[in-house]
């Protein structure tokens, strides 16, 4: 198990003023931005001291996501996985259906107070993008969704609710037509309406303040988890679990364990064909270091430092960059990153569904199988604390054509 | 006084603008960018700015994404961008290339500020590097003796038009509007923008973005020192049926444009 020197305290210390995380982060974006981002820096410093935000947040974190999310006991999956004692934390119980819900709603919360009047979003997996129009409907707020076009259709339903809840999706057709390429939509609209317009940026990435903002809106996580695994289990887990995209849902469940060095912290990052074949997510595995969406961290990039376009099954992990924190992590050897291959994906995502009753989101199941991985490394006394980021509704239609479970269907070559 | 200088004071002697345009090495090909870039030049343009076409171009319309994507597609890299500087500044026309900050930092920011001097470049505009981000790009160009142009937008407060101006060597690069690259129209903040960075200035204000027409060129050389004008160029060249027409069109708006920025 990692252990590290825990007076250096690497999360109270970071980031820095200036946004950075290590040799990380920072702000690369036009100087036409430069005042919303103050602004929402300053708004948000602002709602950390203030009770009214607190006592607003917290109402509708309980009264409306539906918070605290349950820890439940895998026994028959944890047998699959060394016999680990493996504990979900369960945010495809919130309501939208996944942890992103809980920076949204921080996030609308500082839209309404800077007075602005429409939010725009990014969204890979639509889980975002649904909880984004979820926030503005309920705030009376105009609502533009950037998805990129293949996101569109292999995340239909999610463009479904989306429309159903007043939001305009907007497909976008440049690039990789993916999550990368709706931010730089975003972006462009935001440059352009940024006086009436918060960008609700989903993760723990983009300019400061916003990998330090949407991680600090999502640490609630982490912080009931670790006061529910101490209750049952009456001892810290030996190690956490998550899927990194951008890593919203991997940073809110770490950062409550950094500072405990017997805790292991483990992302798992998507390894699509497999990161040899090029063909992946994989960003912190298999990427180099620079700057992509405002700021500095790993990338898939060629020599010349244009970004390579990333490959997974999962839309929300698809990625070819990651929250700058993570790279940090990383660098300083607390947190262990690997990649989980489509296939190993799609396993994990069936054994939890024949074993546990639970349908998770494609991109969970990417923890899910490096719990497997990580299980049988470390025996059957172990507890793995994992995030259950989300759940499958919206992909039993991509899982559905991989199982061949429905009619015609075809298991795609090579892939069973 | 660097040639770019000279060229902004021979402007001033003249009693107009300087003439600023923008195209992406790369399009339609390395060589048709030049052979465009060329007849710009020919035509009155004073400075160049060669865009460095990069994947991601988030401050950029659907206009520059085009060529800059058909840029990459065709196999554009960073040594192509550097012979097309060479090929420009050949002509004598300071040429400056635009990039976005990742590409640099990839490339090594003192081994890129010193291959661009190696080609006669004068410098780099960086869109997306604040201040904040700029130390090491400032002791690069620094040591290489090339120009650093940074913007300056209308939602600047005047503490940023400060910071942005003092670390600014070439000229201030004044955006006219809040948005991407490629509108058509530039936007009543543009005169009061160049008025509120005129004092912490100790070099030249260039207005761009939304600029396309010579009658726009010509409202804004009665308040700044220099027009700057790209996705109208860029559009020539995508909508032209033949390389060659291409060419002839970037010309005469570049003649069109030259006239415009005359005060007088
Ligand atoms: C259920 C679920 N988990 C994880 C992610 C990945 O995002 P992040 O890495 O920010 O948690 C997504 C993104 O769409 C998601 O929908």
């Amino acid at each position: 198990m990692t252990t590290i020197d825990t007076s250096s305290d690497p999360v109270a210390s970071v980031p820095d003023s200036g946004g950075h995380f290590g040799r990380f982060g920072g702000r690369f974006v036009p100087e036409a931005l430069i005042v919303a981002l103050d602004e929402l820096d300053a708004a948000f410093r602002a709602s950390k001291q203030d009770p009214v935000f607190h006592a607003d947040l917290q109402r509708l974190l309980t009264s409306y996501t539906g918070r605290p999310s349950p820890l439940t006991d895998c026994p028959r999956f944890g047998a699959h996985a060394g016999g680990a004692r493996v504990l979900l934390k369960r945010e495809d119980l919130n309501h939208t259906g996944s942890h992103k819900i809980n920076n949204v709603l921080g996030q609308a919360l500082l839209a309404v107070r800077m007075g602005k009047k429409r939010v725009i979003a990014e969204t890979g997996a639509g889980q975002h993008g649904v909880a984004t129009a979820t926030a503005a409907a309920l705030f009376g707020l105009e609502c533009v969704v950037y998805m990129g076009e293949e996101d569109t259709r292999r995340q239909s339903l999610n463009v479904a609710r989306m429309k159903l809840l007043g939001a305009e999706v907007v497909p976008v057709t440049a690039g990789s037509r993916t999550l990368k390429d709706a931010m730089n939509e975003a972006m462009r609209d935001w440059v352009t309406n940024v006086d009436s317009t918060h960008y609700l940026i989903g993760t723990v990435a983009g300019p400061a303040p916003f990998p330090e903002m949407v991680r600090d809106f999502q640490r609630i996580i982490g912080d009931e988890a670790r006061a529910q695994v101490l209750d049952l289990v009456g001892r810290l887990p030996d190690a956490v679990a998550a899927c990194v995209g951008g890593g919203s849902n991997a940073m809110g469940i770490f950062t409550a364990f950094v500072d405990d060095p017997s805790v292991g912290l483990y992302g798992y990052e998507a390894g699509g064909d497999g990161v040899e074949t090029g063909r992946h997510a994989a960003t912190i595995t298999g990427g180099s270091v620079g700057v992509l969406h405002g700021t500095r961290s790993y990338v898939l990039q060629d020599e010349d430092g244009q970004t390579i376009e990333s490959h997974s099954i999962s839309a929300g992990l698809d990625y070819p960059g990651v929250g700058p924190e993570h790279s940090y992590l990383s660098d300083i050897g607390r947190a262990h990153y690997s990649a989980v291959t489509d296939s190993e994906a799609m396993d994990a995502f069936r054994l939890l569904c024949t074993t546990e009753g639970i349908i998770p989101a494609i991109e969970t199941a990417h923890a899910l199988a490096g719990t497997l991985r990580l299980g049988r490394e470390l025996g059957p006394d172990a507890v793995i604390l994992v995030n259950c980021s989300g759940r499958g509704d919206k992909d039993v239609e991509t899982a559905s054509r991989w199982f061949g479970v429905i009619d015609g269907a075809r298991v795609p070559e090579g892939r069973a | 006084m660097s040639r770019l200088h000279e060229v902004f004071a021979e402007a001033k002697a003249e009693d107009r603008a300087a003439l600023i345009a923008y195209l992406p090495a790369g399009f339609p090909s390395v060589d048709g960018a030049i052979d465009a870039i060329l007849a710009m030049v020919e035509n009155g343009v004073d400075i160049v700015e060669i865009g460095l076409p990069y994947s991601d171009p988030l401050m950029d319309g659907p206009t520059i994404q085009a060529a800059v994507e058909a840029a990459l597609l065709g196999g554009t890299k960073i040594r192509d961008v550097l012979a097309t500087v060479e090929a420009v500044a050949a002509t004598g026309a300071p040429t400056l290339v635009m990039s976005y900050w990742s590409p640099i930092e990839r490339y090594g920011p003192a081994a890129f500020a010193n291959d661009l001097a190696k080609a006669g470049g004068a410098g780099v505009i960086t869109p997306d590097l604040t201040p904040e981000e700029a130390g090491p790009w400032i002791a690069a160009s620094d040591a290489a003796g090339i120009d650093r142009v940074f913007l300056v937008a209308p939602s600047s407060t005047a503490e940023r038009i400060d910071v942005v101006c003092s670390i600014t060597t070439g000229f201030v690069y004044a955006a006219s509007l809040m948005g991407v690259t490629g509108v058509a129209s530039v936007s009543a903040a543009a005169p009061l923008l160049v008025e509120r960075t005129r004092p912490s200035a100790g070099v030249p204000i260039a207005v761009g973005l939304g600029v396309s027409t010579a009658a726009q060129a010509h409202d804004i050389a009665a308040y700044a020192d220099g027009v700057i004008v790209g996705s109208a160029f860029v559009r020539l060249l995508l909508d032209a049926a033949s390389a060659s027409e291409g060419v002839a069109a970037v010309g005469r708006l570049a003649a069109d444009l030259a006239r415009g920025v005359r005060r007088t």
